[in-house]
C-alpha cells in the first residue's frame, strides 16, 4: 500500500496526487511513467511523473477526471493499492544532456500534458540549458502550475482557445511568432501532438513527443500501446514513452484511443448518474 | 480392458459460459480405484519421464493404503506445487507416456492422481512448514512465476532469506495473468503463494527489477540473484494493418481477462467483447485464449496453417476447446489484415496451405499452395505466436543474453558466478514443469555455491 500526502483539486477536474514511493523515486527521471491502482479491483492507469524528491520518497502526479478510473482516483485520500514504475525510457534528452548544451529547446505543454513538461524544464535548468515553454489549455480555469514553470524556464507563453488568460489561439499560433529552436519537446493529447509536429516539420525543427496510448501493464507483456513508427511496431511502455515525433502515425494512434470509448463511457455515466437508463441499464440492448 | 478412471469434466454447453474450472477433479472412490490400477513396478519409468522425479509409484501406494498426509508429503520431496502440476503438467508427453501400462491399455492417471493428493492436502490443510533456522544468507528472486516460487520455496526450506521482486500488482507469473481460472483457479495459486510467505519468503510487489532498482544494486545486496523473468513479450504477425482496433495479443487478452477479471460484470477494465474471432496460433495459450473469448460471447475459430495432427497444444486442452465449440480452420497462414474506414478489423486475408514432408524435427512442414488465397470475415484477430523474455531486468547489466534475447546460463549459471538464471527467460517459452525444474536446480546450485 501507498501512502496519499495529497489528492486534492488544483483546477476544472485536474488532480495533483502525491503519494510515497520509495521504489519509484529511488531511481526514475524525467520521462518516465509509472501505473497506478487505487484498489486491487480497479484499472492501471498510467501517469506520467510530475515531481519526485529523492529524500523524502515523495512522487507527485498530475490527473484529470476523464473517466470512471479517475473519478474513483479522486475519492481516495489514505493509501493506493499499486504504484508501479519508473516504467518506459527515460527522456533521450535528459540522458543525454550534455549534447543539448547551448540548443535552443521549447517544451510545449497541452492541458496536463504540461505536467511532465515540468520535471523536464526543471531538469534542463538545472543541468545549465534554458528552455522556453508554451502552455495551452482551453479556458483560464484550467491553468495550472504556473508559478512552478515561471521558474524552469525563460519565457513562458501561455496561450488558451478562448483568450481568457494570456494569448487567444493554440499551441501552434505562439510557434509559428517565435520558432527559432533547434528542439521542441511536446506532451498533450495526440491530436495537439500530431499539430504541432506537422508545423515543426515545415520548420524543420526537431520534435519529441511524449506517446499516452491505452496500456494494461506497462512492462512490454501486453502490447496494447503499440504504435507506427516509422512505420515498424514500436511499444510505448518499453520503447518509449517518448518518440521522433516526425516518425509517428498519429492518425493510426488517434484511432486506437477509441478503441474503448464506448465501454468506457457506459461505466463513466454509470459512476456519475447511477444505474440509469443512460448509464447502462442492463435492458435496453447494453451488449 | 484395464481402462483409467477418466475425470469428470463440467458439461460442455454449461462451461462455454462460465469461467468455472472444466476438470473436475476424482472422488475418494476414483481416485481409490485408479491408484489401484498402478503396478508399482520395481524400476518405475514413470519417475524418469518426471522433469522433477517425482517418486510417483511410492505416492500412489500411499492413496491406496489412505495415508494421504504420506502421499502428499512423497509429491512434496519433489515439487512445490503440486496443485498446479496436476493440472497444468503435460503429463502424456512425460510420466505418463512412460508408464508401462500404457503399452497395452491406458497409462496411469499421474496428473490427476498427483491434484486429488494436493487438493486433499489443500482442503484438510496438510501443510506443515518445515524450515531450518536461518543460515544468514540473503537470495533475491526475479519474477513469481513458476520457477521463481519453486526456487524460492527450495532455499527458503534450507534457511535462506528470499525476496521476490514482481512487477506487476500480484504475484505469480504466467500462473496468476496467463493460465485462465478454468483450467487453474487463482484460489490454488493464492494458497501455494501463502504457504511460501508462510515459510518466510518476502514478495515485493510493483517493483520492475531494471527500472524500480537496478540488477546491479540487488547484485551489491544479496549474496546471489535468481532471474526467473520467463518469457513475456508477445510476438506480432508482422502482416500489413497489425495495429488495427480489433489486433489483440493473446498475452492481452488474457491479462485482461485473467489478472484484470474483466469477464465479471462489475469489472472496471474493460475487455472488447466483438462477435467473431479468428485466434492464430496452436498452442497452449492459443487454446487458453479461445476459450477465454468463446465465455465471454464471441464465436471462436482458430487459424492454424497444419492440420489436428501438428497442433502443439496438449490434446486435453485441444478436446476441451472443441467440446466447448471452438472452431479449426487449418492450413491456413495470416496474410494481410483487413481494416474498414476506422481502422476496425473487418477481416483477414490467408494463404492456402499444403503439408509436405517431415522435417528433421519430426514434425510435417508446410507450403503455401501458389496463388490460393481466401478471406475470412471478422471482428477480432488474436496472436498466439509465442513470447519472447522481457529484457527490462537485464538490458542495462552486465549479463549476456543471445540474440534472440534469452540469458545465455548453461547449468543455470550466467556470466556472473552470483547472478543465476532459470525459465523461460533462459529456454524461451516452454512449461510450467520445466520451469520449475530449472528453479529448482538453481536453489540447489546457489545452496551448493553456499557451502
Amino acid at each position: 500500500m501507498y501512502k496519499i500526502l495529497k489528492n486534492e483539486c488544483i483546477g476544472d477536474k485536474i488532480y495533483l496526487l502525491e503519494v510515497l514511493a520509495p521504489l519509484v523515486v529511488k531511481n526514475c527521471l524525467p520521462g518516465q511513467f509509472v501505473i497506478v491502482m487505487t484498489k486491487e479491483d480497479s484499472e492501471r492507469i498510467p501517469l506520467t511523473i510530475y515531481d519526485y524528491d529523492r529524500e523524502t520518497s515523495i512522487l507527485s502526479m498530475i490527473y484529470q477526471v476523464v473517466g470512471s478510473s479517475t473519478l474513483e482516483l479522486t475519492k481516495e485520500h489514505n493509501e493506493l493499492f499499486s504504484v508501479a514504475g519508473p516504467l518506459g525510457k527515460p527522456s533521450e534528452v535528459v540522458t543525454n544532456i550534455d549534447n543539448y548544451k547551448g540548443k535552443k529547446i521549447v517544451m510545449i505543454g497541452g492541458g496536463v500534458g504540461i505536467a511532465p513538461v515540468y520535471p523536464q524544464a526543471k531538469y534542463f535548468t538545472s543541468h545549465g540549458t534554458d528552455v522556453d515553454i508554451i502552455y495551452g489549455a482551453k479556458n483560464k480555469d484550467l491553468l495550472i502550475i504556473l508559478d512552478k514553470l515561471k521558474s524552469v524556464c525563460h519565457n513562458l507563453t501561455i496561450v488558451t482557445d478562448d483568450g481568457s488568460y494570456g494569448m487567444k489561439g493554440l499551441v501552434t499560433d505562439a510557434l509559428k511568432e517565435k520558432h527559432d529552436y533547434d528542439l521542441c519537446i511536446v506532451m498533450g493529447s495526440t491530436v495537439m501532438m500530431k499539430f504541432v509536429c506537422m508545423l515543426t516539420k515545415e520548420l524543420n525543427i526537431k520534435t519529441i513527443v511524449s506517446m499516452n496510448p491505452i496500456m494494461v501493464d506497462g512492462t512490454g507483456m501486453c502490447g496494447a500501446c503499440r504504435l507506427l513508427v516509422n512505420n515498424e511496431v514500436k511499444f510505448a511502455c518499453v520503447d518509449g514513452p517518448e518518440f521522433d515525433g516526425h516518425l509517428v502515425d498519429f492518425d493510426a494512434a488517434i484511432k486506437r484511443m477509441n478503441l474503448y470509448k464506448d465501454e468506457e463511457g457506459r461505466r463513466y455515466l454509470k459512476d456519475l448518474e447511477g444505474n440509469t437508463h443512460s448509464g447502462g441499464c442492463g435492458i435496453c440492448g447494453d451488449k | 480392458m484395464d481402462e483409467k478412471v477418466i475425470m469428470r469434466n463440467l458439461d460442455p454447453e454449461e462451461r462455454s459460459h462460465t469461467f468455472e474450472e472444466v476438470a473436475l477433479g476424482y472422488n475418494d472412490e476414483e481416485a481409490l480405484k485408479e491408484a489401484n490400477r498402478c503396478l508399482q513396478c520395481m524400476n518405475p519409468r514413470c519417475v524418469k519421464g518426471c522433469p522433477v522425479n517425482i517418486e510417483i509409484p511410492r505416492f500412489i501406494k500411499a492413496i491406496k493404503e489412505h495415508n494421504m498426509e504420506e502421499a502428499y508429503n512423497i509429491i512434496l520431496e519433489s515439487s512445490s506445487l503440486p496443485a498446479i502440476c496436476g493440472r497444468v503438467c503435460p503429463q502424456e508427453k512425460q510420466c505418463e507416456k512412460m508408464c508401462i501400462k500404457g503399452v497395452k491399455s491406458d497409462a496411469i492417471a499421474i496428473g490427476s492422481l498427483e491434484r486429488y493428493v494436493a487438493d486433499y492436502a489443500l482442503e484438510h490443510k496438510l501443510h506443515a512448514i518445515n524450515v531450518k533456522p536461518k543460515n544468514g544468507k540473503k537470495v533475491a528472486i526475479i519474477g513469481s512465476g513458476p520457477s521463481g516460487l519453486t526456487c524460492a520455496g527450495e532455499l527458503a526450506k534450507e534457511g535462506v532469506e528470499v525476496t521476490i521482486y514482481e512487477s506487476l500488482h500480484k504475484a505469480g507469473g504466467v500462473l496468476t495473468y496467463g493460465i485462465p481460472e478454468f483450467r487453474l483457479p487463482k484460489r490454488i495459486v493464492e494458497n501455494e503463494i501463502n504457504q511460501l510467505k508462510e515459510m518466510g519468503v518476502e514478495i515485493i510487489l510493483n517493483a520492475v527489477i531494471g527500472k524500480s532498482i537496478t540488477l546491479e544494486e540487488l547484485e551489491n545486496t544479496y549474496d546471489d540473484v535468481y532471474i526467473a523473468t520467463g518469457a513475456g513479450l508477445p510476438k506480432f504477425l508482422g502482416i500489413p494493418n497489425e495495429n488495427a482496433n480489433g489486433v489483440f495479443s493473446a498475452n492481452e487478452i488474457l491479462t485482461r481477462i485473467n489478472l484484470m477479471k474483466s469477464y465479471e460484470d462489475d469489472a472496471k477494465t474493460p475487455v472488447k467483447k466483438g462477435n467473431k474471432a479468428i485466434v492464430v496460433g496452436g498452442g497452449n495459450v492459443a487454446m487458453d485464449a479461445a476459450r477465454s473469448l468463446k465465455r465471454i460471447g464471441y464465436d471462436v475459430s482458430i487459424v492454424y496453417r497444419r492440420t489436428m495432427e501438428e497442433l502443439p497444444a496438449r490434446k486435453m486442452e485441444i478436446e476441451h476447446a472443441v467440446g466447448e465449440g471452438i472452431k479449426f480452420d487449418l492450413l491456413k497462414n495470416p496474410k494481410e489484415i483487413l481494416i474498414d474506414d476506422n481502422y476496425n478489423v473487418k477481416g483477414v486475408k490467408v494463404a492456402l496451405m499444403e503439408l509436405t514432408d517431415v522435417d528433421e524435427s519430426g514434425r510435417r512442414g508446410v507450403k503455401e499452395i501458389p496463388n490460393a488465397y481466401e478471406e475470412i470475415s471478422c471482428d477480432t484477430i488474436v496472436v498466439a505466436l509465442g513470447t519472447m523474455p522481457n529484457p527490462i531486468a537485464t538490458e542495462n547489466s552486465d549479463i549476456i543474453t543471445d540474440d534472440k534475447g534469452l540469458i545465455i546460463a548453461p547449468e543455470g549459471v550466467t556470466n556472473n558466478e552470483h547472478v543465476f538464471a532459470g525459465g523461460d527467460a533462459v529456454t524461451g517459452a516452454a512449461t510450467v514443469i520445466l520451469a520449475m525444474e530449472a528453479g529448482k536446480k538453481a536453489a540447489k546450485q546457489i545452496l551448493d555455491s553456499f557451502n
